[in-house]
């Protein structure tokens, strides 16, 4: 049997959660304040998820980069293998806000969102 | 040309003051020194912003754009890569402020200013770091902008100095990357993040050093290894310390709230703060000068930012209207026990207002009171890291407030 103390973050109320675990199974859950923060305790000690956020490089742009997220968060475990291959891409401007830049990579169930913008730089012949 | 207000600064305080400004009626200009707006925010790409006044959970650039788009619709004017110089008094309802831009300096006339010029980092000879003058040593701040902004690596095995959200987020970030995060330096005996950060640590198994101070950089041309020294309550090295190897060493040691120009302009500056003194209107000691979001105080969440930049430009329009805030018994809000700050300094007691403050140390269950108005609040944990945001209602007996935290 092992018991997780964890501390809250879904609210600033920052409560003091323990988790008693056993095999694969929870036993008990204490010290929440409310539902959210249950569930919140248990996925945290079952299957933790994160959101992850980077950069990637951008071609043709008037910035380098262009930041994103995944829309939801991903098992913790999968994050380094994701940040690996977001490394690896190059994106083409014009890239506006909201953008999905790859539906499910990986095969995760998230999408990678452009949380900025970025226009194209202008070609010759155009104003 | 003669504005109703001039906004320096167009991170959130100043974008947030700008649309609200205008709003109301007033003729505005905001003026920026960056080429982009949004202040810190376009290089904050993690999500935490907006949880309270939005509800919803966007990353810096995203709350950034929102606040642009509002901006961008309304009738502000914004000149960016504007970098104001001076702020002068030409009288009590006339103010100039001067900005360096590609044109040259120019100068324009207001009947009121916002200043949300922001605050700066903290940098290593502020914390006491000595040693040889190499490359690899960054704030937070710049380090985040080389990776967020330009995707350049400032270094691939990092120390960093600070475990406030700053430091925690900036470990994140270059765990992410695959740098390897040597240890994060904490001069208390307490981590200084919000509880979501520090889960951080826990993420990436990032050691965290509590009660140690970095001393020392050595290093030939580049920073090869710091100093690490155990400090004990009083903060007095102990021992003789150990080194760490590392190409970079990122100090985040706290921001101070940028007031140059408003000191100059005459100013006072509460050294609680760092911020200037302020009535409920959040108008300094210069009538008409407005002031909101990290040059005020410290804001850990940008929603206060935002909030403050809106509140300011409510006076801004008071002041406008009227020719000048009306004058009145101000009532100064006194602090007692555990109270390291509390803005704004001066009550009207004609309004409700927000007041924010923070503690000096970590306490639990904690008892904040203002005995004047019978506001009386349990709240379980209170640490120097989090911002308490309090409701004060006008009516006030005695012509007194007082906050106590103990
Ligand atoms: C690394 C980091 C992470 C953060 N994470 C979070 C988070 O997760 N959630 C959250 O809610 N908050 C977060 N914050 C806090 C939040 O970002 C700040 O509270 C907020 O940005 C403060 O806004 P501001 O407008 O006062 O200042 P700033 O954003 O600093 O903007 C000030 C602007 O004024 C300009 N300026 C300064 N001087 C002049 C001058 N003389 N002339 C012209 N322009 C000038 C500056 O260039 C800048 O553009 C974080 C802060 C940092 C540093
Ligand atoms: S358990 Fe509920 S009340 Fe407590 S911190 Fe979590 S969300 Fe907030």
């Amino acid at each position: 049997m092992t018991v997780y103390k964890l501390t809250c973050v879904i609210c600033p109320l920052s409560c003091s959660v323990e988790v008693e675990v056993e095999g694969n199974r929870v036993k008990d859950v204490r010290g929440f304040s409310c539902t959210r923060g249950k569930e919140w305790a248990v996925e945290e000690v079952l299957s933790p998820k994160r959101v992850v956020m980077t950069v990637i490089q951008v071609r043709g742009g008037k910035e380098p980069v262009v930041s994103v997220k995944t829309d939801s968060p991903i098992p913790k475990e999968r994050i380094r293998e994701l940040m690996s291959y977001l490394a690896t891409l190059e994106v083409e401007a014009p890239i506006s806000i909201g953008q999905v830049v790859v539906e499910h990579p990986l095969g995760l169930k998230t999408k990678i969102v452009a949380t900025g913008s970025v226009e194209a730089v202008e070609t010759r012949g155009h104003a | 040309m003669m504005y109703d207000v001039v906004v320096v600064g167009g991170g959130p305080a100043g974008l947030a003051a700008a649309s609200e400004s205008s709003k109301l009626g007033l003729g505005t200009l905001l003026l920026d020194e960056n080429p982009r707006l949004g202040g810190i925010l376009p290089q904050c790409i993690h999500p935490g912003f907006g949880l309270h006044c939005l509800g919803e959970d966007l990353t810096g650039p995203e709350f950034a754009h929102r606040l642009i788009e509002e901006v961008r619709r309304s009738d502000v004017e914004v000149k960016t890569q504007a970098h104001v110089t001076s702020l002068a008094m030409r009288s009590d309802l006339v103010k100039e402020v001067t900005y360096a831009s590609p044109q040259g300096t120019e100068a324009v006339q207001a009947k009121a200013v916002i200043y949300a010029a922001g605050a700066r980092e903290r940098h290593r000879f502020e914390v006491g770091i000595a040693g040889d003058r190499v490359a690899g040593i960054y704030t937070a701040g710049e380090a985040q902008a080389m990776m967020d902004l330009y995707g350049v690596m400032p270094g691939r095995r990092v120390v960093i100095v600070g475990s406030g959200d700053v430091g925690l987020i900036m470990a994140r970030r270059f765990a992410l990357e695959g740098a390897e995060v040597v240890g994060v330096v904490e001069m208390l005996p307490y981590p200084g993040g919000l509880a979501r950060n520090l889960m951080i640590l826990r993420d990436f198994d990032i050691p965290l050093y509590l009660s140690h101070k970095v001393t020392e950089v050595r290093g030939r041309g580049r920073v090869e290894r710091v100093k690490v020294v155990r400090v004990d309550e009083e903060l007095r090295e102990t021992g003789e310390g150990f080194w760490m190897e590392c190409d970079t060493l990122l100090i985040s040691a706290g921001l101070v709230p940028r007031v140059k120009i408003l000191r100059r302009a005459g100013a006072i500056i509460d050294p609680a703060t760092g911020g200037p003194v302020v009535n409920d209107r959040l108008e300094t000691t210069l009538p008409g000068v407005f002031a909101a979001g990290n040059s005020l105080i410290i804001n850990d969440l940008v929603d206060y930012a935002v909030e403050q930049g809106r509140t300011a430009a409510k006076g801004a329009g008071e002041f406008v209207r009227g020719n000048g805030i009306p004058t009145r018994r101000w009532i100064r809000v006194r602090r007692e026990g555990n109270v390291r700050f509390v803005v704004p300094h001066m009550l009207g007691g004609d309004r409700d207002v927000w007041l924010y403050t923070r503690v000096s140390r970590p306490v639990e269950d904690a008892l904040v009171e203002v005995p004047e108005i019978g506001l009386r609040r349990k709240v379980p944990v209170l640490k120097p890291s989090e911002m308490l945001r309090l409701r004060i209602k006008a009516e006030v007996e005695g012509g007194r407030v007082t906050l106590v935290i103990k």
